[in-house]
C-alpha cells in the first residue's frame, strides 16, 4: 500500500472561483524522495497542505497510510504521520528555547514527560543542532532555525515529512545546511520526503521529480528525463539550472553531452 | 538600537532560589506581599527587609542589580513622600513658612510609605529576577489550572504568553529593520513635538502590524499542522516537582507572613 494517494483531487479556496487544483492523481511510497517544482501560484503550498489536512479537498480524496483526510477523526493521526515545514524560520518556532519547541509537537500528542525528553535529544541530534539545545530560537541563522523545524517534526516521529519551499529564505549555506538534513533523513532514516522547492538544481538527488502547472502535474519523473526538455520548463517560467542550460546550448551547437545535471558532471563528460 | 533589549530582568544563575520551584515562588511573593500591607512598625520592615537580604544573598544576585531596579519607581517614591510630607497633618510641627508646614505625622508617614513600596518592588523583582520566563509561564499556568472548571482557559493563557515571549525579539528586530529602511527614505523619528512624533510613527507601525498578522497566520497553521489542538491531553517536556528545599521555604513564608500579620 502506497503512503500517500491522491486520488482525483480537486480544490478551490472559494466556491466562486475556478479551482487551484485539478484532478491531481499521485502516488507516494514509503522512503521515497519526490521533490516538486512549478511557478509561482501553480498551486504547490495548496497541495503540500492536503497532505497533512491543513485543507480537504473539494472533490476526489486523499489517503494517507490507509487514512482518508475527510475524516476528522484522523486529522491528528496524520498529521503526525506527515509533518509539515514552512517557508518562513521564524513563523514556525512556537517556544522561547530550542529544546521546547522540538518538544511542541511531542507535548501535543500527550507523550510522557522521560519520552519526549529521549526524542528531543534524539531529534536535535539529527538534525546536528544539539549543542543549541538551551538557545533562543531568535539568535540562531536561518538555515538553524530550519534544522530546528525539522526537529520539531522528527519529534513526533512521523513517516513522512513535507517541506514547502525551506530553503526561499536562506542564503547559500543556510540552503546546503537544509538540503543534507533532509537527503541525510530520508537515507539513514528512512523518512519519506516530499520536498517543494522553485529551485531546479535542489531536485538533484530526488528520486522523483513532478512539475506542476496551473494547478495540475504537467510531468512527472526521473530529474534527467526532467531536466532533458529544458525548452518546456523554461515555457513555465522554471529557472533552469545555469550548468544545465549550458550544456544545452552545447548540445544544439553538436557537442556531443549526456544528460547531467551538477557542474562536476559536466565538467567529467567535457574532459572526458 | 531596539536590538539589544532582554525581556524581563532574569538573570541565570545557579542558586538555591533560583532552582525552587516556580509555583511556590509565585506563592511565597504573593504571601509575603501580602503580609507587607499587615506590617505597622519599623521593626516590622527591618524583619521584613532581613529577610529580603537573606533571600538575595542566597540567589547570588548582586546587590547593585536590585537597587538599579528601583529606578523607574524613584519618581512614585518621590511623589509619595512629597505628598505625605507637605500634606499629612498632625503632630508637632517641625517647620513652618506662611501656610506651608512639616509635621511629624506627615514626616513619618511618608517615610513608612516610602519603605512599603521600596520593599514591595524589591521582593516583587526578586522573583522576576531568579525566575525566567518560561518557569514563570509554567508555575502561573499550574496555578490557574483549578480554574479550568470554571472556564478560565489557563493553558491557553500560558502558550499566549509563550508565543509573546517568543515573538518580542522577532518584532523588535523587524521595527529596527523598517525604522532604519524608512529613515533612509527621509523619515525622521527623533525630532519635533509628542504629537508630530506620534504621526511619525504611522509609517513605522502600519507595515509592523500587517507582518505581525501575517506570522499569526503563519504561526496558526505550523501550530496546526504540529497537532496543537488547545491543552486538553497535553504533556510537557519538563514537569514541575516540588522539592524538600521548595517545602522548607513554604514553612518559614508562613512563620514570618504570621509574624507581620499579628506582631
Ligand atoms: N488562502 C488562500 N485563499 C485564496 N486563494 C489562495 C489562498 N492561498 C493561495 N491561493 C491561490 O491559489 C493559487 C495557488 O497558490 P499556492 O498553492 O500558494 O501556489 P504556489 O505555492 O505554487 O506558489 C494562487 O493563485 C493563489 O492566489
Ligand atoms: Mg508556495
Amino acid at each position: 500500500m502506497a503512503l500517500i494517494e491522491l486520488r482525483g483531487v480537486d480544490f478551490s479556496y472559494s466556491e466562486m472561483e475556478t479551482p487551484v487544483l485539478k484532478n491531481i492523481n499521485l502516488t507516494v511510497e514509503a522512503g521515497e524522495f519526490v521533490s516538486i517544482i512549478g511557478g509561482n501560484g501553480s498551486g504547490k503550498s495548496t497541495l503540500a497542505k492536503l497532505l497533512n489536512v491543513l485543507l480537504v479537498p473539494s472533490a476526489g480524496e486523499v489517503i494517507v497510510d490507509g487514512m482518508n483526510t475527510a475524516d476528522e477523526e484522523n486529522w491528528l493521526k496524520i498529521r503526525q504521520k506527515v509533518g509539515m515545514v514552512f517557508q518562513n524560520p521564524d513563523n514556525q518556532l512556537v517556544a522561547t528555547r530550542v529544546e521546547d519547541d522540538v518538544a511542541f509537537g511531542p507535548e501535543n500528542l500527550g507523550i510522557p514527560s522521560p519520552e519526549i525528553r529521549k526524542r528531543v535529544d534524539k531529534a536535535l541530534e539529527a538534525v546536528g543542532m544539539e549543542k543549541f539545545k538551551d538557545n533562543p530560537p531568535h539568535n540562531l541563522s536561518g538555515g538553524q532555525k530550519q534544522r530546528v523545524a525539522i526537529a520539531g517534526v522528527i519529534a513526533m516521529e512521523p513517516e513522512c515529512i513535507v517541506l514547502d519551499e525551506p530553503t526561499a529564505m536562506l542564503d547559500p549555506q543556510g540552503r546546503k545546511e537544509v538540503m543534507e538534513t533532509i537527503h541525510f533523513l530520508n537515507k539513514e532514516k528512512g523518512i519519506t520526503i516530499i520536498h517543494i522547492t522553485h529551485f531546479m538544481e535542489e531536485t538533484v538527488g530526488a528520486d522523483r521529480v513532478i512539475v506542476m502547472n496551473q494547478g495540475s502535474i504537467h510531468k512527472s519523473g526521473l530529474p534527467l528525463e526532467i531536466f532533458r526538455e529544458i525548452d518546456d520548463l523554461k515555457k513555465l517560467g522554471l529557472d533552469v539550472p545555469l550548468v544545465v542550460e549550458l550544456a544545452h546550448e552545447l548540445r544544439k551547437k553538436g557537442v556531443e553531452i549526456p544528460a547531467i545535471l551538477s557542474i562536476n558532471e559536466l565538467v567529467d563528460s567535457l574532459c572526458s | 538600537m531596539l536590538r539589544n533589549i532582554t525581556i524581563g530582568q532574569y538573570m541565570a544563575r545557579d542558586s538555591i532560589i533560583h532552582n525552587m520551584d516556580p509555583r511556590i515562588k509565585i506563592v511565597i511573593t504573593i504571601m509575603m506581599i501580602t503580609a507587607l500591607f499587615f506590617i505597622d512598625s519599623f521593626s516590622g520592615y527591618g524583619l521584613f527587609f532581613l529577610s529580603v537580604l537573606v533571600i538575595i544573598s542566597l540567589s547570588r544576585i548582586p546587590l547593585l542589580r536590585i537597587i538599579k531596579g528601583l529606578r523607574p519607581v524613584l519618581f512614585l517614591v518621590m511623589l509619595t513622600l512629597i505628598l505625605h510630607v507637605f500634606f499629612t497633618r498632625g503632630g508637632e510641627v517641625i517647620w513652618q513658612w506662611g501656610f506651608i508646614s512639616i509635621e511629624a505625622e506627615g514626616l513619618y508617614t511618608g517615610f513608612f510609605m516610602v519603605t512599603r513600596i521600596v520593599l514591595l518592588i524589591i521582593f516583587t523583582s526578586l522573583l522576576t529576577l531568579t525566575t525566567s520566563p518560561l518557569e514563570l509561564t509554567d508555575g502561573i499556568e499550574y496555578l490557574l489550572s483549578p480554574l479550568k472548571r470554571v472556564g478560565v482557559p489557563a493553558s491557553e493563557l500560558a502558550m499566549m504568553m509563550t508565543i509573546a515571549l517568543r515573538f518580542i525579539p522577532t518584532l523588535l528586530e523587524e521595527a529596527d529593520k523598517i525604522m532604519k529602511a524608512q529613515m533612509a527614505r527621509g523619515a525622521d523619528f527623533e525630532s519635533g513635538n509628542i504629537v508630530k512624533r506620534a504621526r511619525n510613527l504611522i509609517p513605522l507601525l502600519v507595515p509592523l502590524f500587517i507582518s505581525a498578522f501575517r506570522r499569526a497566520d503563519d504561526l496558526a497553521l505550523a501550530m496546526e499542522s504540529r497537532c496543537y489542538h488547545g491543552g486538553e491531553g497535553r504533556t510537557r517536556l519538563y514537569e514541575l516537582k516540588v522539592k524538600g528545599t521548595d517545602f522548607a521555604a513554604l514553612g518559614v513564608a508562613l512563620l514570618l507572613c504570621m509574624v507581620f500579620i499579628y506582631f
